[in-house]
Parts: structure tokens; sequence; C-alpha cells
């Protein structure tokens, strides 16, 4: 029979039931491949169920660094009965399947191309523990030793993650390394068996970070200045205001008075949320708040406002499968229309397109930055990929010198000096005006805040010339945030080539990978990554020095593609759709047989084969 | 009658008050609003009661919904900050101001279609948060920008000026705003400035979520006979439970009142409130009591007006959260920013 083998290049799954405690137990597998200097890239796959349910987590091992989602599964830990068949059926031949072989397991249930590994895990808990929440919770520990022996993982990893985990707390510490070494243990003794996946040290992890997009995102909120957040949970949004709450918790109380410098509050709903938002930052605090696609559509005629009436508002958008309820624990990149055209009248909102969570941090913080300069909402378009998983990223990084911008702000003294204040009047020719707060100066500067027309002095009109002056000041401005907002990337192939790709967001690693895969087909692409839109001239020129671009996202309608020709009127055959939306996060194998695909067959050199097409996503669809 | 503008003299006698303002400088736009509206009584209400508070206008920011009611805030307090939000969601953006700077005072003008048709959510969750805010809802049962349809404060079986009868019960704010924990609930009628007056004095002395329901007849849709909301009719059925006076601090009583009508509460910073009682058994530190009381006599097709319920000691928001006393926009990043150090501290952790 085939033996998958591979060193420091493999991806295993847990099939798990959520509400089992697995989740800390995978965590903690994972970690201890990257205390081995491998780099990993997890996943949660999760459907909408808090317990008893069906719950996976998917864990690419790569020493190359590759952190996108691969496909296919070399390892199937399958400790979820709900879901054998079709977890079985998910391993490539010549991979590995581990068990709980306690009961047994009828024949006709395995299969014959793949190796089976049995550990009788209950058995091993029962005997040693009476607790029925124990016997659960250290099953999961139990498993995690026995496959930390057949990959070759070390025990002082987890001795030393466990020690960090449960500092101070001797007894969890003891009982943990206890289970696990029950784990090691019995794989020792019963099994001679060699697995042809293992791990083996390296240095390949450097000072990288591994941490998920909402808490980075929380954090830039807290570094950028946020100081009111309102939100209204949602999958996979909630948790950025909860890791805003804890840090805030940390790093915001007055240590003396014990007074908090932040003001959070779970509203009602996403309209009372973006309404919190709108209020606080028209009175000149920094404000945000956290969402995903639903509530974006519920929070648009606010949106609106903000827009209109010019109002610093920053959203993060944890983007999830739509249209409606969709698939709210699987990820898409599908609210780019909706975001960046939101509300009704002719709108234009400024979107920025972090890739991982480092980037989640610098444009949170940024964004509040830009919320204040350019005095229109903000969107940080993020997806459950990033936020929801822990991705190894270059560590955050903070200059302490770094003031807030805090736009065009006129104070007491310049009224009082006789500066002529105009709210809604250009006068530096970028299309942002000036601004007052309330309560800055007993009879100068005070205006009425409204979404109806008004002329340059906010008084109430409904003139046709006062309108179109307004409306032209807000597309100068909207031409003035693309040099503002963060630049894209290009990457060059390592020969000249006609062909270009634009990608962003999420879909960054694993197009990083099919850059490879590609060249080794021949065929070799310029890359450009955008990090926000609108689109600085830069894209322009990328688009037409390149005789095609492919644009590579993760929705049906090309949303991006769409906003490019806006943006550019370009020939829309110019730009080739890649798009990728079942739910699962891209793979470069994905995306390579994709482009392969789309190509005339000389581009790519003769005799090569396309990469492995997009199968096993699709299979991962339907488990 | 936009086009025309308000002429800034006064007369020389007009008084000033310990600011140094005179009534005339609480002032705003000229009303857009039909002659006689109800509204332009209660903006007067407004100017009326800053002014005798000795309040700074641009002390005061105003926000407003959508309809008629929320219009008004461009013709009082020209010289504070004003929004005009979104329809029914004034409530969430005051919300969103006031944690942003809790040394200003909110005016929250709405209407009866704004809070208690489209806006209802987010009326009552503001009560329950106990939001620090004057809220003030210009109620005449009617939607006037759209032309006459029924509001959901529309009473069952009152009739719209086509002749059509309501149908569906009515929403009653006071009950809501008493039942959802507003500390400061009362009803006052347009037409009684005497009684309106002190009420709004009241509410933005309070030291929580402060909330009047005004009956605001509608000159134009709602002022016929068979309507519930006109000025005939809340003139014949207004019940008065209480007559008050709000003063900063404590002064003498000046006025001869009949032994043991007047009651003195002092507030959580020390104002004093002077209750005249009409009805000696009403008292207005009973939240429950005062919801059967209202439905008693509303019931018998009475309107309760007054001062309906007050905990004086009432606290807001700010005070729930335990929220910096600085406030919160006045935050630069030496308060607000952790620092790079503590930024490597935590990168250390996440490896």
């Amino acid at each position: 029979m085939k033996r998958i083998e591979s060193v420091n290049e493999f991806v295993i799954k847990f099939a798990n039931v959520n509400g089992s405690g697995s989740a800390s137990a995978n965590e903690l597998f994972a970690k201890a491949i990257l205390r081995m200097g491998v780099p990993v890239s997890p996943r949660n796959i999760f459907p909408s169920n808090i317990q008893g349910l069906p719950t996976w987590y998917e864990v690419r091992v790569s020493e190359r660094g590759w952190l996108g989602r691969r496909g296919g599964i070399d390892m199937m830990v399958a400790m979820n009965p709900q879901t054998w068949d079709a977890d079985i059926a998910e391993i490539e031949p010549g991979g590995y399947l581990f068990y709980d072989s306690t009961r047994p397991v009828p024949a006709s249930k395995f299969r014959d191309d793949v190796h089976t590994i049995g550990v009788p895990l209950t058995e091993i808990s029962n005997t040693s523990y009476s607790d029925p929440r124990q016997r659960q919770l250290f099953k999961n520990i139990i498993y995690v030793g026995a496959l930390s022996v057949l990959l070759g993982v070390d025990a002082a990893v987890f001795e030393k993650l466990f020690a960090e985990q449960y500092r101070g707390k001797e007894m969890l510490l003891q009982s943990n390394m206890k289970a696990l070494q029950m784990g090691r243990d019995w794989v020792r003794s019963h099994l001679d068996v060699e697995v042809g996946l293992q791990v083996q040290r390296a240095d390949n992890v450097g000072d990288r970070i591994f941490t998920d997009g909402n808490s980075a995102a929380a954090l830039g909120c807290v570094y950028g200045g946020a100081t009111v957040a309102a939100w209204y949970p949602i999958t996979p949004s909630s948790s950025v205001a909860e890791a805003f709450q804890k840090y805030c918790d940390k790093f915001r109380v007055d240590p003396a008075t014990g007074q908090k410098r932040f003001a959070i509050v779970q509203a009602e709903d996403e309209l009372a949320s973006i309404g919190m938002v709108v209020g606080a930052g028209w009175n000149g605090a920094r404000a945000f708040t956290a969402t995903s696609g639903p509530g974006i559509s519920l929070m648009t005629e606010f949106i609106g406002l903000a827009y209109f009436a010019e109002i610093p508002v920053t959203l993060i958008d944890v983007q999830r499968g739509g249209p409606s309820t969709g698939m709210p624990t699987r990820t898409q990149q599908s609210d780019l229309l909706a975001c960046a055209w939101a509300s009704h009248g002719d709108t234009r909102h400024v979107l920025l397109l972090p890739e991982d969570p480092l980037e989640c941090f610098e444009f949170s913080a940024q964004a509040l930055d830009l919320a204040d300069r350019l005095q229109t909402p903000i969107f940080v378009m993020t997806d459950l990929d990033i936020g929801m998983n822990q991705r190894l990223c270059r560590p955050f990084a903070w200059d302490d010198e770094r003031a807030y911008d805090r736009g065009k702000v006129m104070t007491a003294d310049e009224l009082e000096a006789g500066r002529d204040f105009g709210r809604y009047k250009d006068v530096d020719g970028d299309g942002i005006p000036w601004r007052t707060l309330p309560g800055t100066h007993p009879t100068k500067g005070a205006y009425f805040t409204r979404g109806t027309t008004r002329d340059p002095y906010a008084r109430y009109s409904e003139r046709g010339p006062d309108y179109l002056y307004n409306m032209e000041r807000l597309m100068r401005k909207f031409r003035t945030a693309a040099d503002m907002v963060p630049a894209p990337a290009l990457r060059q192939a390592e020969q000249p080539t006609t062909l270009g790709v634009i990608y962003f967001g999420s879909t960054s690693p694993a197009m990083d990978e099919a850059f490879e895969q590609l060249a080794a087909h021949g065929v070799h692409l310029d890359g450009l990554r955008l990090r926000a839109y609108p689109f600085p001239e830069s894209v322009r020129e990328f688009i037409d020095t390149h005789e095609r671009v492919f644009v590579v996202e993760q929705n049906r309608d090309a949303q991006m593609r769409t906003l490019l020709i806006d943006a550019f009127d370009t020939d829309p055959a110019h730009l080739v759709k890649v798009l990728h939306y079942d739910g699962t996060p891209i793979t470069a194998r994905f995306i390579s047989a994709a482009i392969l695909d789309r190509l005339p067959a000389s581009a790519a050199r003769p005799g090569e084969a396309a990469a492995t097409a997009a199968g096993p996503a699709n299979k991962e669809a339907i488990a | 009658m936009t086009w025309i503008t308000k002429p800034r003299m006064h007369h020389p006698t007009l008084g000033v008050n310990k600011v140094g303002y005179t009534r005339r400088d609480y002032e705003g736009r000229i009303s857009t609003l039909c002659a006689g509206c109800g509204h332009d009584s209660i903006s007067a209400a407004i100017i009326q009661a800053c002014w005798e508070l000795d309040i700074e206008p641009h002390r005061v920011a105003k926000l407003s919904g959508i309809g008629c009611s929320s219009k008004t805030p461009d013709y009082f307090l020209g010289a504070s900050h004003g929004f005009n939000t979104v329809h029914g969601r004034m409530p969430s953006v005051l919300t969103g101001a006031n944690l942003a700077n809790r040394e200003l005072l909110y005016l929250g003008v709405s209407g009866d279609g704004d809070s208690a048709s489209i806006g209802l959510g987010q009326f009552a969750n503001a009560m329950r948060r106990g939001v620090r805010m004057a809220y003030i809802v210009e109620n005449n049962g009617v939607y006037g920008l759209t032309k006459g349809q029924f509001s959901a404060t529309a009473d069952r079986g009152s009739k719209s000026k086509k002749g059509v009868i309501n149908s569906d019960n009515p929403i009653d704010l006071v009950g809501m705003a008493l039942q959802l924990g507003a500390t400061y609930v009362a009803r006052g009628f347009s037409g009684d400035k005497e009684q309106l007056v002190p009420l709004i004095k009241g509410a933005i002395g309070h030291g929580g979520a402060a909330f009047i329901d005004v009956i605001s007849p509608c000159v134009a849709f709602n002022n016929h006979s068979g309507s519930t909301k006109s000025y005939d009719y809340v003139r014949q059925h207004n019940e008065a439970v209480s007559r008050i006076d709000f003063m900063p601090e404590r002064s003498e009583i000046t006025t001869q009142y009949a032994p043991g009508s007047v009651v003195e509460v002092e507030q959580h910073d020390g104002s004093i409130l002077r209750l005249r009682k009409l009805d000696e058994g009403y008292d207005i530190t009973k939240r429950y009591e005062a919801l059967s009381y209202m439905h008693e006599h509303h019931e018998r097709g009475e309107v309760i007006t007054g001062l309906l319920y007050l905990d004086p000691l009432a606290l807001d928001l700010h005070a729930a959260m335990n929220t910096s006393h600085q406030p919160l926009n006045t935050l630069g990043p030496e308060a607000l920013c952790p620092g790079a150090a503590a930024l490597d501290k935590l990168n250390a952790s996440l490896r």
C-alpha cells in the first residue's frame, strides 16, 4: 500500500464534537509544532452550532512556510462518529487514520488504501479519571500525547507550553502533563507503526507571532485611540469587541481611580451600534463598530448619513458567506460592493484590505486616523479566515512618537481669531472641509448637521448648484483618499511577463504559494496585492502594462473586478475572473489550476500537467 | 418663510441672565413649521428654560431624528451644535455623543412617529441604559410631513382629518419610559407653557434619563373634533398632577402655599425640585403607582400631565460604566496608547 511520506510538510485534520474541549487541545498541538520551529496554519471549520455537533480543526504543517489552506488531508484524527464516513473519505490515498479504538468499529468502516492507527483513548481516560468532564477533557490531551509520539514531536515542548499556560496553577500543570504522558506511553508500549508524516526541528518560525485577526484588529483600535465601541453580536466578528474589552481592561483603566478610558456598549442591534459610533464620531471621540455582512446591510442608512454629513466612523467588517444569513461560519470576500457603495444615492467609501493579523492591527489603527482625516466611514475588510483563525505573522510594532491624526478640527482660538468657518467648504483644495466639535466656542463655529443638502456654510439648501458643489467636493475628497490609504504591494515575477494577477486580503498566502506552483509550470505572473480602495494610479498602470490580468477573489460576482472596471473604465475582457466562493478558504491548488485553465495551451510549458484541480475544496464543502 | 432673516436686534431692556445672555440669544432660525404648530411653543419653552437655567448655549448639544418635531432644533439654540440624524435613531446617536463628551448637556428632540413607530426600539433601549439627556417627544399623534397618516400614539377610536377611525391601540411612551427605567418622567402640553418650562428645566437638570412626552397639536392634520390630540380635547381633558419649579440651588420659598402641599426634592448634584402637588395622594417617587394612576385616568379619557415620576438620586450610563471623568474625546495617545514596550510583551506572549 502506498504511504504518504513527508517531513514537515503535511495536513492533519481533527474531526471533533463541539463543546468537548477539543479546541484547546488542538491549539496545543499546533503550538507544539510551532515551538519545534516549523510553521503551521490551523483553520477552524465549524458549522453554526454550540454544543454536541461536528467541528473540525485543520492544521497545515509547512516548513517552507505556506500558510494558505492546501486542500487534501494526509492524516485524519477521527473523534466524531457522526461524521466518520465523510471524514474517512477525505483522506488522501496512502494517508493515515487515527481513531479511538475503545469500541470495535466494523471492518467495512475503514478504507484499505489508508493506514489505520487505533488508540483506545476512552479506555485510557476512563481508567484514570472518574469525573465525566475530566474524562472528556483529558481524552483530548491523551490524543495529543499519542500523536506527538507518532509524529515525532518532543515532549519537552509540551512541558514548556503547559508551564506557560498554567503558570501558578501547579495542579493543572501536573494533571495535563500526566494525561499527555499517558497517551505517549500507550503508543510507545503498544504500537509498532511508523508514520510517514514526521515533524523535525527546524528554524523557520523566527520572531513571528501566532494570533488571530479579530483580536489583532481590537488591539489596533486600542493603540489607535478608539474610546467608544458599540456593537451587536454576530459571527464571525463578535470576538473583535470582546477582545477590545479585554485589552481595554488591561491597558485603559486608570490605576489610581479605577476609571475607564473607554466606553463599550453592546447595543440592541446594528442600527443602534452604528448610530452610537456616528454620535461619538460627530462629538470628537474615536469610535468603531465591528460586524459582518448582515450587520452592514442594517447599517447602510447610517453609513450614507456619515458619508454625506462627513462624520468619522470606523467599521470592521469580518466577512462571511452571504447573501442573507448565508454561511455564517464560512469565509468569503463578498461584502466589497455592499461596503464600497453602501447606502442609497451616490456614495463611495474607503475600504482597507488586510492580509493577516498584523495588517488587521495596523489597518485598524490607521482607519481611525483616516476616518478623522477624511471625515468619512472607513471599512476594514477582513474575513472569517483571517479573523477567527490563528495565523503566523510578523510581530506587531508601534512607534511611540506616533501622534494621532485628528484631521481638520478648528479650535476655539482659531475661531476667536476670526478664521472663516464653512463646514462644507473646500478651503484647501483637497475636498476635505474643516469641522468644529460641539461646545468649542460660545458664539462661533456652531452648525446644524443634517443628511439633507446644504450650502458650504451648512445652511439648509436644495439649490442645484449647492448640491453639485457638495457632491463634487465629496468626489474630490475620495480622490484625495486614494493617496492616503495603504499603497498596493507589487510582486515582480522572476522573469519579464505580460501576465498579471491582482489579489487582496486573505487570498494572500494561497497566492504566494500559487506563484511558485505556476512558475514550476513555466507560467510567470507579476502580482499586485491591493491593500485599499479607492485605488491609486499605480493600479491603473499595473493593469495597462499587462496583457491579461487575473483578478483572484473569494466571491461569486467578481466584486473587486467590478470596482476596478468602474474605477478605470478598463475593458472587461482585460480582467480575467478567478473566483472561489464555496465558503472554504481559497487554496494555491485552486488558483494555479484556474489560471492554467484560462491560459492558452502554449503559455504553459508543454508536457506539464495542471496542478491538482479544485477537487479537495469542493469535497470539503460537501462534508 | 425661510427667506426672511430674523433681525438680531432686541429691546435694550431685555433681561440678561447670570451668564450674560438675553433670551434672544437662545433662539435659532425662523421656524418653517405651520402657524400655530404646537412644536413652536415647545421650542419657545426650551428657549425659556435654558435662559432661566443660565446655561451657556454652546454647552448644549441638540439631537433629533426625522419629522416635523425633529426639524425644530434648528429653531432654538442657534449657538449650539445640532444634529438632525436619521428617522427613529436619535437615541443611539445621542448615546454615542454623550459617551464621547460627558460634560455637555444633551437635548433629544423627537416625535411620536420618530420615537413610537420607527424608533421604538431605540427609545426603549436608551431609557434602559439611563443615558443622561432630556428626551422630549413632541407628540401629535400624526405624521405631518407626509400629510396626515396616523402615528403609533394615536388613540384607538380617534378620527383622522379624512374621517378614518383608528382601530389600533396606542403606544404609551410615558408608560414605557416608566417601565424601562427612565428616572424622570413627565407629560406636558404645548399649550401650557407655565407647566412645560419647569418640566424642561427639571429634565435638563436631572442626573439620568429624563423623558417628557409633550402633547403638541398638529394644526394642519390633527386638530379637528374626533381627535384626542387637538388643542380643544387636551384643554378639556388635562388633569395636572403636579406643578414643579426647578432651581439649580436652594432658594427661599416666596409664594404662599397651603401647608403640606409643597415638597422640596434634592437631586444628585444638590439642585432642588420644588413640587406642588395638585392631587394630594400622588407620590412621584413610586414608579408603579405612577403607571397605574396614569392608566386609570387614561381610561376615563383624561390626559395626565405634570411630573409623574422622579428618582432624585438617579445616575447615568457613565456612572454605571465608571468612565473617566475627563471627557473621552479629549484624551490623547498618552492616555490611550499602551506604547511599544507593552506591545513587545504582548508579542512575546503570542509565540
